[in-house]
């Protein structure tokens, strides 16, 4: 049947149901029930009652995380009709299908920036990880990459679709091979809001920054019972991987959160720090912090004493933008701190030395978190600006045989290979190799100043007195002439080690100022397969 | 460190700069009322001054030193080796480390400083050896001039007994009481017994009321009088005590005089003093709501016999008590300057340092009687790093990291020693500043003081300003009803803050959705990256939920230009502002009203902290969508702290009176912390066993650390 008129053509309805024959029709329309059917099936996760589950635990669905993650009506699912494959153990049967699975996938935009997400469902499956769970993140993951933009990853997962066998297994290495490939080119994110257990904590551990939520979310690589099995050794899920655990003892995770809401929203304020992917630069956001305020309270933040301590967060705080600095690790090695800021709008990565801990020494810990942090930097584009107030590295057999000399060695490495623009502020002490370590105009320092109060040396003049004055009578008279000699930052400043010494409240507007001449910095190191830093 | 001296030097010019201008802003405030009525240049004073003192009185003495062409000295300790006073001075000398006994009040390390800088007179301040006739002898031993009374005017003035006795003989009207040194506590009793209930025991060598405590029966005789004796011991290094009739109700006016060496002297009309929180002022005024000429003629009078009695010379204090029927009681003579003078300074126009200066010289008195103006009306509220939320206010300390007086509104002087960056320590008084503010009229006072307590840009430590903000904004306080007893009537549950009323609360409710969805808007705006989606329009409509305390708002905001219309419960608020999200200060129109709030945080999750009407409320602002997931989210629940004692403020531990096991009851004392020399008992919230203690007497302890744990 041809109609005499021609229907108008809408882009809104599928050609198909303008060829009107009556048993196509039909069909059509079961099949759009059927569509539908399927939609509602899977907004539905699991069924309402693993959902009022879900809730009960205090925790949000996989859906309502990307919805609060995400610009209202930004988020582009894909995959929503993807169905796990798996014909064994009675998976096969209709019940055990849900459409999308145990993870929902697609982009979005959070502040209008694009962003990749996934979000595991603990309602289908305890969000167990099948082949087809897997592929869709490894589908989001590649086209991430290939347009440029970070991943997010929420992660629910009671670990392998123990049902697959080896196909689960298989997802978990097509997951991780694509971290590995995505990292250095988009930022990756994963925020560990339930379990995550057995090989799946690898995929978190591949990404630049993993986030959890405190008393909801567990990360090891065996559960207390294996645990308790294995080494009879008692512990709780909580003692074990929980949030606190990971954010003060391991170093594993980069924050906690309180809750879910708490943690999506932070995630959201984090991101605006990041640039979208490795070819784009440091983002700038519009700022109402002047970039030539001075900031007197700097001038007197240093105590006249060698020996007190000062907070360097106050420093920090006091530099940056509006006082917005959002630290990285706040819990673990607190001797050095890092973390994201804003000058004049311009996000930078801040590395600081913490004299309030451990006379903000550098140790094993601290080097390996502050050179991932420097290494995070460099491969997107993020300026660096180093507070240094470093007494030496921490000396004694825990710290030898922990391997403080290779590890020590990441952080000077990480500093000496980044081409990003480096600046670096010597508040006080520099002594030793971690003066080289920290940032030094040796290993390609953009700008380094020194406040007054700087003292560029070998050691502490103690120390010095009693190796050069061996066995010399007068002890306090050759101290005070060391004093007299390095203490201070001449030493360095007459061989243009730091290239001024300024006063210290000129250093918000001195760093703005040098970041807009850097802007353009252009640095290569020489090619090469891939760097062989000390792991 | 040659570079690093170059830098206080720096700071001294520019702070010079700084206070120039501050000064002919105080010139500028009182008009044709300035501070000193004939500064003569020809009267040669001294060529350099030592201020054996620190903070706010140090900076306040240099600042007419420099006016008069005097050269300065600060003493400083160590950890005050950066501090203004310090900078402000043109030398300065370090007299000891951090603890008041080995530094501002080492009188062999202070005699050293004078020596060695050729300091011609001592100007010392208030407080410290101020009122130390050991002090002021030295001085004289060694041709110094002390800037204050004779050493015998301070001997018979500074012991409450003697002080009395020669009040009495001078006909000064006295309190009853008991005019003797009280040796044991059973003397105590019985003497307080003899006077009758309620009386008041307190350190013959006090002030500031360190040392006093108030007893309405035997056993808190025996209590104060326990308390008074440490706390006189360990603050004036002399515990002899006296005990007197306690006037309930009472107000507290001082009259300041000011008397030369040639037996001249002057009373400079009143100060109001009765606001006050443990016998602490908070909160002053010159002239008082409740005297009549008369009576202020009277005790003008009385006060300037009494000057005369003791051949006092320079400026000092006669305190009365005075009793609703406008009895007055001679309280005490403080033979200093006071820490309140600047209000005196405005409604007179005399600088009362000057003059002190000039008198030590042995100048005679510029002016007669009938010279002494009242113009206008002045009110000083003492910001101090305290809790008032506690007792009042208990001490607090930290790092100024952000601090703005304001100075940019007229009529308004601060008198302050410290700056941004400076650290208020366990060490000194937690005095921040002396906010004044001047009017030809009380209200227009008050209304400046509102305005500069709203602009007071305080971060880093806790303060006093809500308490200030609601005693000025009383309406006791402002019909001038008010009573030492104020603090305690008026809010007898203890200070909780401003309380809001719905207008208020929509205000601040208002406010704080528009300054969310301001940041919000901010996180949108990334420069010159062309990869941020521009298809949405910007939007211009939110459904918002506001939480504060237990109330959650569902709101609409819709915005125009930089207007916010705020839709709660029916009612529109309009919300208009420069919206700079760096300033402290939020400075707003709400409905057509000026008002200033001040973001004191702002956090991702939707917290802010706003402070509005001088007290600062925790507001969470979530989109409807958060707030809605947000009732999913578990409730945390804080750790039981009835079985905790915490240290409520960082302090000293003095004593500990339990041992694990014992049984305590209800209220009893467990340990007593001392802090800014004040003996604080901190007693258990219930009946109990000790289950552990983790503290030592002579230990330091931080606010919130662990003492004693309960079972």
């Amino acid at each position: 049947m041809i109609s005499s008129r021609p229907r108008p053509f809408t882009r809104d309805t599928p050609s198909f149901f303008l060829i009107g024959c009556d048993s196509s029709s039909a069909s059509a329309l079961s099949v759009k029930e059927r569509i539908d059917h399927k939609r509602k099936t899977a907004l539905c996760g699991g069924g309402q009652h693993r959902i009022d589950a879900q809730h009960k635990k205090g925790k949000l669905t996989a859906r309502e995380r990307v919805e609060l993650l995400l610009d209202p009506e930004s988020f582009v699912e894909s995959d929503m009709f993807v169905e796990h494959r798996c014909s064994d153990f009675g998976m096969e049967q209709d019940g055990n299908k849900f459409p999308g699975d145990s993870v929902v996938t697609g982009r979005g935009r959070i502040n209008g920036r694009l962003v990749y997400v996934f979000s595991q469902d603990f309602t289908v499956f305890g969000g167990s990880l099948s082949g087809a769970h897997a592929q869709k993140i490894c589908k989001i993951m590649d086209q991430a990459m290939m347009v440029g933009a970070p991943v997010i990853g929420l992660n629910d997962s009671g670990g392998a679709r123990i049902q697959e066998g080896v196909e689960s297994l298989a997802g978990y290495a097509d997951i991780f091979l694509r971290n590995v490939m995505a990292s250095g080119v988009v930022p990756q994110i994963s925020l560990i809001m339930g379990p995550c257990a057995g090989g799946a904590v690898y995929s978190p551990a591949l990404t630049d920054f993993t986030f959890m939520v405190k008393d909801t979310s567990y990360l090891f690589i065996t559960g207390p019972d294996v645990v308790k099995s294995v080494t009879n050794e008692d512990v709780t899920q909580e003692e074990l991987g929980g949030a606190k655990t990971h954010t003060t003892v391991s170093g594993v995770a980069h924050h906690a959160f309180e809750d879910d809401v708490e943690a999506l929203l932070n995630v959201r304020e984090f991101f605006n720090f990041l640039p979208l992917s490795n070819q784009d630069a440091a983002p700038i956001r519009e700022c109402h912090d002047r970039s030539d305020r001075l900031v007197h309270s700097l001038d007197t933040i240093v105590p006249f004493e060698t020996t007190k301590a000062y907070d360097m967060l106050d420093i920090v705080h006091a530099t940056v933008d509006e006082s917005d600095f959002f630290e990285i690790m706040p819990n673990y090695a607190k001797n050095i701190v890092v973390g994201f800021a804003r000058m004049n709008g311009r996000t930078v990565g801040i590395v600081g030395n913490q004299p309030k801990v451990a006379s903000g020494c550098l140790d094993i810990n601290s080097s390996v978190k502050g050179a991932r942090f420097v290494r995070f930097c460099d491969a997107f584009n993020i300026p660096i600006i180093t507070f240094v107030d470093v007494p030496g590295f921490l000396p004694g057999t825990a710290q030898e045989y922990g391997g403080i000399i290779r590890h020590g060695a990441k952080l000077l490495y990480a500093f000496a290979e980044a081409t990003v623009p480096k600046i670096t502020v010597i508040t006080r002490k520099a002594y030793g190799g971690a003066y080289d370590v920290m940032s030094s105009k040796h290993l390609r320092g953009d700008v380094n100043y020194a406040w007054p109060t700087a003292e560029v040396a070998v050691m502490g003049a103690k120390g010095a007195v009693q190796i050069i004055f061996r066995g010399k009578e007068n002890q306090a008279e050759a101290e005070a002439e060391y004093v007299e000699k390095f203490a201070n930052p001449f030493p360095a400043a007459l061989r243009g080690f730091v290239d001024d010494i300024i006063e210290p409240s000129t250093t918000r507007r001195r760093i703005c100022r040098d970041l807009e001449v850097l802007a353009s910095k252009k640095q290569l190191n020489p090619w090469k397969k891939h760097a062989n830093i000390p792991l | 460190m040659a570079a690093h001296r170059l830098s206080p030097s720096l700071n001294r010019l520019l702070l010079a700069g700084k206070y120039a201008s501050f000064w002919t802003r105080c010139c500028a405030v009182h008009g044709y009322a300035q501070y000193s009525t004939a500064c003569s240049p020809n009267e040669k004073t001294f060529d350099k001054i030592l201020i054996a003192n620190r903070g706010e009185i140090a900076c306040r003495v240099m600042k007419t030193c420099h006016k008069m062409g005097i050269q300065t000295v600060a003493v400083h300790s160590d950890v005050d080796a950066s501090a203004v006073h310090v900078k402000m001075a043109n030398e300065a000398v370090c007299v000891g480390p951090a603890p008041t006994s080995k530094s501002y009040l080492n009188m062999d390390a202070i005699m050293d400083a004078v020596r060695a800088t050729g300091a011609q007179a001592v100007h010392p301040g208030y407080g410290f050896l101020s009122e130390n006739k050991e002090f002021a002898k030295r001085l004289a031993a060694e041709g110094v001039a002390f800037i204050g009374p004779d050493t015998y005017a301070l001997q018979a003035m500074g012991d409450k007994i003697e002080s009395k006795l020669i009040a009495k003989a001078a006909t000064v009207n006295t309190i009853p009481g008991y005019d003797g040194v009280v040796k044991t506590v059973e003397e105590a009793v019985k003497i307080s017994q003899d006077i009758g209930y309620p009386v008041m025991i307190k350190a013959s060598a006090g002030g500031g009321g360190k040392g006093m405590r108030i007893a309405w029966n035997d056993e808190e005789t025996r209590e104060g009088f326990r308390f008074s004796s440490q706390e006189a011991a360990s603050s004036f290094g002399d515990d002899r005590l006296l005990i007197e009739k306690f006037i309930d109700n009472p107000r507290h006016i001082e009259i300041q005089v000011l008397a030369d060496k040639h037996g001249n002297a002057l009373w400079l009309n009143e100060r109001e003093c009765s606001i006050q929180r443990r016998n602490q002022k908070v909160v002053e005024e010159a002239p008082s709501t409740f005297l009549d000429a008369a009576t202020r003629r009277a005790m003008g009078e009385q006060a300037v016999q009494l000057a005369k009695a003791v051949q006092y010379s320079s400026a000092g204090t006669v305190e009365f008590l005075v009793d609703s029927n406008k009895n007055f009681y001679f309280l005490e003579m403080n033979t200093r300057l006071q820490v309140e003078h600047p209000i005196t300074e405005c409604i007179t126009g005399l600088d009362l340092v000057e003059q002190m200066i000039r008198v030590a010289k042995g100048y005679k008195l510029q002016h007669k009687q009938e010279d002494i103006p009242i113009n206008g009306w002045a009110i000083e509220s003492r910001v101090y790093a305290e809790d008032p939320y506690k007792s009042f206010g208990l001490p607090s300390i930290g790092r100024l990291s952000r601090y703005q007086e304001p100075l940019n509104l007229s009529n308004v002087r601060v008198d302050s020693g410290i700056q941004e960056g400076s650290d208020i320590s366990i060490y000194y008084d937690p005095m921040i500043s002396k906010l004044v503010t001047y009017g030809a009229t009380r209200a227009e006072a008050l209304a400046s003081m509102e305005d500069a307590l709203d602009n007071y840009v305080i971060r880093g430590v806790t303060h006093n300003i809500s308490l200030l903000r609601e005693i000025i904004t009383h309406p006791r306080f402002i019909s001038g009803d008010i009573s030492t007893n104020f603090l305690p009537e008026v809010y007898p549950d203890g200070f909780k803050g401003h309380q809001l009323e719905a207008d208020s609360r929509r205000e601040l409710l208002a406010a704080a959705a528009a300054l969310h969805i301001t940041a919000q808007l901010r996180s949108q705006r990334v420069l010159g990256d062309l990869r941020v989606s521009s298809s949405p329009v910007e939007c211009s409509h939110w459904e918002l939920c506001v939480e504060l305390e237990e109330g959650r708002h569902h709101v609409d905001v819709t915005k125009s230009g930089k207007v916010y219309t705020v839709e709660m419960d029916g009612v529109k608020v309009e919300v208009d502002g420069q919206w700079n999200l760096a300033s402290p200060l939020l400075p707003l129109a709400i409905n057509g009203t000026h008002r200033m709030l001040q973001c004191l945080s702002r956090d991702a999750s939707g917290k802010i902290v706003l402070q509005y009407l001088g007290t600062s409320f925790k507001v969470r602002v979530l989109s409807k969508l958060a707030a809605q997931l947000n009732s999913y989210m578990p409730e945390k629940v804080p750790e039981d702290t009835s079985s905790l004692l915490r240290s409520p403020m960082p302090g000293a531990v003095v004593t500990v009176s339990v041992k694990p096991g014992d049984s305590v009851a209800e209220g009893q004392e467990i340990c007593v912390i001392e802090a800014m020399k004040m003996q604080n008992s901190l007693t258990a919230a219930r009946q109990a066993k000790v289950k552990s203690v983790h503290c030592k007497p002579g230990e330091t302890v931080g606010e919130g650390d662990l003492l004693v744990e309960l079972e």
